[in-house]
């Protein structure tokens, strides 16, 4: 069990981690989520007792890291696997911690059987691969055979075969008890590896919640439908008796309507009324990968900008259905890329606590994009023409 | 098994590893420590290297002498030296230095540089421990190599120049062999401590060789009559000097330590030097 309180990480003007409270427990894999530069690794940090906290506590099983009466046998953690001397054979590494840790030297290598390293234990490290690298970090967070594991992106540069068995080894661990606390940026290995979710923005909380839960309150689940594509003057009518009912709906780019706000036998309801045949009616439910992009959206730090050519592509509809605006006739192009719909309002995503389950797969209508997003729209932007002509 | 005596109901943790619990110890930092330093080829480099550039210079320079005062006593001239023999091992104590400062910022600071020093404080959350047994296995390996060494240099000099110069007495053995060997190591000690509080290789062997040459360097340009004072000082107390001191029982500059007197200097500039780095190792993030 690690449990973090008020964490605070200060570096000069630079606030790393801010009032982190959270508790990581036994038995589940923990996924630890965020932007780069979010605070993930000076977190782990502040866990080993590595970074000394500005403010705030945190402790794994009631003591803070460097109180615990046997940190080695207790605590096992993958910072970073470039964390080795270059020169040192693989065994000399292990065997070296393992001595430090008091344990038996017999244990160096049953690990290196563990990740697979036993054919390459005598080679000095500096020739091995980032993947063999990582295998290496993981055997020595296997070293004391601890209870509470921290891995620090455990699965960059491995093969996929490797990507599985660390898949599988992390739920192996949780299911005999242990407490597993894992950052990755990979989602898609997220949501299969992970139960529950920590996730931060620019060093704070932005959920703390099982994978489920989190998909849910974090993504807008939506219907498709689409309508004959030799009859677009029923498409126009689907749209706008689907408005008036209350449904937000957007325009897909092969014709199809993406529609949320309203349940699949009402959609199917409303098209009979009109008189409208449906070629397809689909629920779709969003990924964690879009549900993490969703929430996370606000606090990236490095972001990629457009490409130069954006400015060339004719302008967007205008308008934009939300707040203090009638629902426009206009049906909205769905946002191709690099922007999320924020979640729904009335659920706060930077509350800590698990939440209510989101009201209903199809979601009330979402708010307008916040200002600091770039929503398809005709005021104009802040491009980085400008700046390029200079 | 010591586990924690606890019933497993309170125990924080579900899962109880098999493998016995014990207590670490400094003993098991001292053995992982020694697995560190002789498990990198950079030791065996910069102690082979200086293990030969002792074993030359000290027996050059011994065979030069010995070759150029059987010459001049041939032309009748002076004939006996008054220093004993064993002088002529601070030449290759100078080069050796360099190897033993280097050995010992790397010691430390090769952990920082590759980021090991997180992986070492993870298995061991007691870091005075960990820089405890560094300084004690690597003073160990550093005074046995260089007292052997120079001891056999030593053998070899006064076999080479004995018979022309004065004969060693006990104190003078000692401090030539076991004496050169402390003051190589705490040099190195010293360079591991300023390593620790560097963290970072190329920084910390650059200052500690400008500390060894430097002082020598700007004394000889300090020609001013007003600056007379602060250079009898540095040509005093800049490390060669004080390597001479070692070998000889009278000052070698008219004032200053001499004997062993350099010896007790040098400890306490280490160890003053190792408790900040103590200090700031425990209370700096790595």
């Amino acid at each position: 069990m690690i449990e973090a309180v008020g964490l605070t990480k200060r570096y000069g003007a630079k606030t790393a981690v801010y009032n982190l409270s959270f508790q990581v427990r036994p038995g589940v894999v923990t996924g630890f989520l965020g932007p780069n530069g979010s605070g993930k690794s000076t977190t782990m940090r502040m866990i080993l007792g590595l970074d000394r906290p500005t403010a705030g506590h945190v402790t794994i099983g009631g003591h803070p890291f460097r109180q615990l009466p046997n940190a080695p046998r207790q605590v096992g953690a993958l910072l970073d696997a470039k964390a080795v001397h270059g020169g040192r054979s693989a065994r000399s590494h292990l065997l070296s911690l393992a001595q430090l840790a008091g344990i038996p030297a017999q244990r160096v290598d049953e690990v290196l059987g563990v990740v697979g390293l036993q054919d390459v234990a005598k080679r000095r490290s500096k020739g091995f691969s980032l993947g063999m690298g990582q295998r290496l970090g993981i055997a020595a967070a296997l070293l004391g055979d601890p209870q509470v594991l921290l891995f620090d992106e455990p699965v960059n540069g491995l093969d996929p075969e490797g990507i599985l068995w660390v898949r599988n080894l992390m739920k192996k661990l949780a299911s005999e008890g242990r407490t597993v606390f894992v950052s990755s940026h990979l989602m898609s290995e997220m949501a299969l590896t992970a139960d529950h979710l920590i996730v931060i923005g620019r060093g704070q909380l932005l959920a703390d919640m099982s994978v489920t839960d989190f998909i849910s309150a974090n993504s807008a689940d939506f219907a498709r439908v689409r309508t004959p594509q030799t009859e677009p003057a029923q498409r126009e009518k689907l749209t706008a008796v689907l408005t008036e009912a209350g449904g937000q709906v957007l325009s897909e780019p092969d014709g199809a309507l993406r529609v949320t706000g309203l349940p699949l036998p009402r959609i199917s309801d409303l098209a009979h009324d009109a008189d409208v045949r449906l070629w397809e009616l689909s629920p779709h439910q969003a990924s964690l990968e879009e549900a993490y992009m969703r929430l996370t959206q606000g606090a990236v730090d490095y972001r990629s900008t457009d490409d130069r050519l954006a400015h060339l592509q004719p302008a967007p509809h205008p308008g934009q259905p939300g707040y203090g605006m009638p629902p426009q006739q206009v049906v909205q192009d769905v946002p191709q890329q690099g922007w999320y719909a924020p979640p729904p309002p009335g659920q706060n995503p930077y509350a800590g606590a698990p939440q209510a389950p989101a009201p209903g797969p199809y979601a009330p209508p979402p708010a307008a994009p916040p200002a600091a997003a770039v929503p398809p729209s005709t005021t104009p932007q802040p491009s980085d023409t400008t700046k390029d002509a200079r | 098994m010591t586990a924690p005596a606890h019933q497993p109901t309170q125990a924080p943790y579900a899962y109880v590893s098999p493998i016995p619990v014990r207590r670490a110890h400094l003993g098991d930092a001292l053995a992982s420590e020694w697995t560190k330093i002789r498990s990198v080829r950079s030791t065996m480099w910069t102690l082979g290297v200086m293990i030969l550039l002792m074993l030359a210079l000290g027996l050059g320079v011994a065979a030069i002498a010995a070759a150029s005062q059987r010459a001049m006593s041939e032309d009748g001239q002076a004939a006996m030296v008054e220093e004993s023999a064993l002088g002529f091992g601070f030449f290759g104590m100078l080069p050796a230095a360099i190897c033993v400062i280097t050995l010992g910022v790397l010691t430390i600071a090769s952990e920082y540089g590759t980021g090991m020093i997180r992986t070492t404080l993870t298995a061991c959350p007691s870091r005075g421990r960990v820089l405890a047994a560094k300084a004690i296995v690597f003073f160990l390996l550093v005074f046995t190599v260089t007292t052997v060494t120079a001891a056999l240099v030593a053998v070899a000099q006064v076999a080479i120049v004995g018979d022309i110069a004065a004969e060693p007495t006990a104190s003078e053995w000692l401090r030539a062999t076991a004496g050169a060997g402390a003051y190589l190591a705490l040099l190195g000690l010293l360079s591991l401590a300023l390593g620790t509080l560097i963290r970072h290789s190329a920084g910390a062997i650059t200052v500690m060789i400008g500390l060894l040459l430097l002082p020598l360097v700007v004394g000889l340009f300090m020609l001013s009559e007003a600056l007379e004072s602060v250079r009898e000082w540095l040509f005093t107390y800049a490390i060669p000097s004080q390597m001479i001191a070692l070998y000889s029982d009278q000052p070698p500059f008219g004032d200053g330590p001499a004997g062993w007197e350099p010896l007790f200097i040098l400890a306490g500039v280490t160890a003053v030097v190792l408790g900040g780095a103590f200090a700031l190792l425990n209370s700096r993030d790595v």
